[in-house]
């Protein structure tokens, strides 16, 4: 019993349900106050006691419903699928049912307890010794798809595949015909069960191994360099950008104060302190408040980037989704403001439609700046935070040095993100260290984890 | 020590029907979650749309628990001095007055400062007792005798400090107060927490907590909340009213109608006398049901479509 509602546990922890041991104590909880009997109230039981965002509920009653299908679909279509055959009730786990061990060999004279089950048809002893096979092997260790092949072959040992190998070896060496007619039949019958163990366990590489394979998988992408990932990545990355922007716009999107330390405010004390007489038993001190941070974004799409662009746009997209306070701006050869698009629009389409616009041109910084002045730079004050994503490769044209004189003075901060390595800021035509000095910060974001740890010092800082 | 809860609610059916007693039509995942909640003693953390009844599902509780409600509105700044106790100031200060003479009296025969001070100090609890806290919600909870439904409002609104404090109340029931001691609730209160959104909450928080999510209900289960509701509306009106709130759910909108604005709106078309649901009406109406001048334009382009569409669901013959 507890074997069952562990392993789900442990699946739904790979599918991405955050379980805490405290958590699953009370699943324990949970299950010992309503019971296993009935299917629809545990799982409603158990993601009120699991799942504690509505996606984990989603990702939780899917894992559900996988982990408690899977013996209904052991047998093959177009065989009597007997329905809930193998209803995981608390006494009757896997194992009792008909193991290879257990099976008289009396009767038929050599036929071997697996022999004789497939031969009869017996789906739930067929099933049982396969969910008990399983279970020894330890099937629900399964990382990765590469062991498929060796976790269904030790299966199949357990349930007593060689025995049965053996049997049809003894059949076939008679020359009887009845008894080749009995071997073929049991061979048809091997061949099937081995393609339905294999399906069997590539169900349990779906419950037990996502976890481990999307761990990897992620890894691998937050620290991959942006200009390296492919086309196919990017949905990933999309999930992935979003839940950082969410993680930090959830952190400073509301109203921050700070209290000023021995500096009273004194209409707030008197107030406190009606109740004494006013005799200020109780101080308050002056609060500041830490003002959302104001942002304008400007992103370049221009051809030298083109690799990294729609990342950088992935991230302004999200950025957008989660803080009110932003405009963005998209440039390669003019800039555009593209804060509207960014807004209405769905992610694809959106970065469709800024790539088509100003997308992949060659790239002019100045002629860029000065569109900004004329569009933006009024609406700069020293609340806002500029931040900049390019490469600052301006094809050798003017970089109107003066106008990010200007964003510098009047902004509070403005923040240059080069996907370029630093070693390589300044050759070739690279402006990077002509704009450098007017910069408040100047990073190389390569990666997404970059891009976070950027970002967060960003609000944090903003005051 | 919940013997009495579950005595009183042996199943989930029977949860179900105390709430539909109360006038709460609940989903079976509402029932379950206060069934689990009264049998674990955890708090339950509602959240959800506005409007769909998270409130309202701490009323009904009481209502058939039979339990005083206890309601805390959290906003941002509230603290311990508002949510947990304050001592009685005003209290304080006039018995002292009071007993100035008293006090005088007993004073006079001690001879000097220290024996003064030791002698004060053998009644110097006084002022700081029981007698002088004035509870607020949270700790007027854990007094109730014979129990209470404790509701924690819009949880979120709340600073993350006061989410913290909270913690010690949600796992153990018991607060400390530091002049006094360790109280415990005499009968832990059932508690409902409610949250809209507005900010993740902590981990720790959710972790304490029974998690429930309420959605847009079905068009079954918002008929059968209008019938008890608003008993006044024939089966055609409501059948059509609420499929045309149904369809409008499905419109991309900025605040999709909630079940309260449903209610509204059934009690709007009952006292216009409406029998059906005619382009007309609705489009005159359309105010009730949505809150954004956006939407209200989004929507009155395809009333007729809906309305019609929503007749025809609702089994009237539209040519």
């Amino acid at each position: 019993m507890n074997d069952v509602l562990l392993r789900l546990l442990r699946a739904a922890r790979g599918n991405g349900v955050r379980i805490s041991v405290a958590e699953s104590i009370d699943a324990f909880h949970t299950v010992a106050s309503v019971g296993y009997s009935d299917r629809q109230l545990l799982k409603d039981s158990l993601s009120l006691t699991l799942a504690k965002t509505v996606e984990e509920k989603i990702l939780f009653e899917d894992c559900f419903d996988l982990y408690f299908k899977r013996e209904t679909m052991a047998a093959p279509v177009g065989q009597t699928a007997r329905d809930g055959f193998m209803e995981p009730d608390p006494s009757g786990m896997p194992g009792q049912g008909g193991g290879p061990g257990e099976g008289q060999s009396g009767g038929g004279g050599t036929g071997s307890a697996l022999g004789k089950m497939l031969l009869a048809n017996d789906e739930a002893g067929l099933a049982a010794a396969m969910e008990a096979g399983a279970e020894e092997v330890g099937v629900s260790n399964i990382s990765l798809f590469t062991q498929t092949n060796m976790y269904a072959r030790r299966i199949l040992d357990r349930m007593g595949l060689a025995e049965l190998e053996r049997e049809i070896e003894a059949l076939r060496a008679t020359g009887n015909p009845a008894d080749a007619e009995r071997a073929a039949l049991l061979e048809a019958a091997r061949q099937d069960l081995a393609t339905r163990t294999r399906a069997f366990v590539e169900r349990q590489l779906a419950l037990f191994g996502a976890g481990t394979r999307k761990e990897i998988r992620e890894g691998a992408l937050r620290t991959a360099q942006l200009s390296q990932l492919d086309r196919r990545d990017f949905d990933r990355m999309h999930a992935l950008v979003r839940d950082m922007a969410k993680r930090i716009a959830s952190k400073y999107g509301r109203q921050r104060h700070r209290d000023r330390k021995g500096v009273l405010d004194t209409r707030r004390t008197l107030r406190r302190n009606m109740s004494f007489d006013s005799i200020p038993f109780r101080t308050v001190w002056k609060r500041e408040k830490i003002d959302k941070p104001k942002v304008m974004a400007i992103c370049d799409v221009s051809g030298s980037v083109a690799q990294v662009a729609r990342f950088l746009l992935l991230f302004i997209y999200a950025l957008t989704d989660t803080m009110r306070d932003i405009r963005s701006f998209a440039f390669s050869g003019d800039m555009i403001e593209v804060s509207e698009i960014l807004e209405r629009e769905d992610i694809e389409p959106s970065i469709m439609k800024i790539l088509e616009a100003v997308g992949f041109r060659s790239t002019n910084y100045g002629k860029s700046l000065e569109d900004f002045d004329r569009i933006a730079l009024n609406k700069l004050d020293r609340k806002t935070t500029v931040i900049i994503l390019g490469d600052a490769r301006g094809n050798r044209n003017e970089p109107r040095i003066d106008i990010m004189e200007k964003i510098f003075n009047r902004s509070s901060r403005v923040i240059w993100l080069n996907p370029e390595h630093r070693a390589s800021w300044g050759t070739g035509d690279s402006d990077m260290l002509r704009y450098m000095p007017f910069c408040h910060q100047v990073s190389t974001c390569g990666t997404i984890a970059h891009l976070e740890r950027v970002v967060a010092d960003l609000l944090r800082e903003a005051v | 020590m919940n013997d009495l809860s579950a005595v009183k609610i042996p199943t989930i059916e029977s949860v179900e029907a105390g709430l539909v007693s109360a006038g709460y039509i609940p989903s079976r995942q509402i029932a379950t979650a206060l069934f689990l909640s009264l049998r674990l003693q955890k708090p339950i953390l509602v959240e959800g749309p506005a409007g769909v009844g998270k409130t309202e599902l701490a009323k009904a509780a009481a209502q058939f628990l039979g339990l005083p409600l206890i309601r805390m509105q959290c906003y941002e700044g509230l603290d311990e001095s508002k949510a947990l106790y304050e001592w009685k100031y005003g209290k304080q200060l006039l018995y002292t007055q009071i007993l100035k003479d008293k006090l005088g009296e007993s004073f006079r025969d001690t001879e000097n400062l220290q024996a003064a001070l030791v002698k004060l100090s053998s009644f110097s609890d006084v002022f700081f007792s029981h007698d002088f806290l004035e509870p607020r919600p949270l700790l007027r909870a854990l007094q109730q005798r014979q129990g209470c439904v404790l509701l924690i409002d819009e949880i979120d609104k709340a600073d993350e400090e006061f989410e913290a404090f909270l913690l010690e109340i949600l796992s153990d029931y018991q607060v400390t107060i530091p002049e006094i001691g360790t109280v415990s609730a005499i009968v832990p209160p059932v508690v409902l927490l409610t949250s809209n959104n507005t900010r993740d909450l902590g981990d720790a928080m959710k972790r304490r907590c029974l998690h429930l999510h309420i959605g847009y209900p079905d068009q079954k289960l918002e008929e059968r909340i209008i019938d008890s509701r608003i008993p006044g509306v024939s089966a055609e009106l409501r059948r059509q009213l609420v499929s045309f709130v149904q369809q409008l759910r499905g419109i991309d909108l900025r605040k999709l109608p909630s079940v309260s604005e449903t209610i509204d709106w059934a009690r709007a078309l009952m006292l216009m006398h409406a029998s059906d649901l005619e382009v007309q009406t609705v489009q005159d109406t359309l105010n009730v049901l949505l809150k954004f001048e956006g939407d209200m334009t989004t929507a009155m382009r395809r009333a007729a479509e809906l309305t019609h569409k929503a007749r025809r669901e609702g089994g009237v013959d539209t040519r």
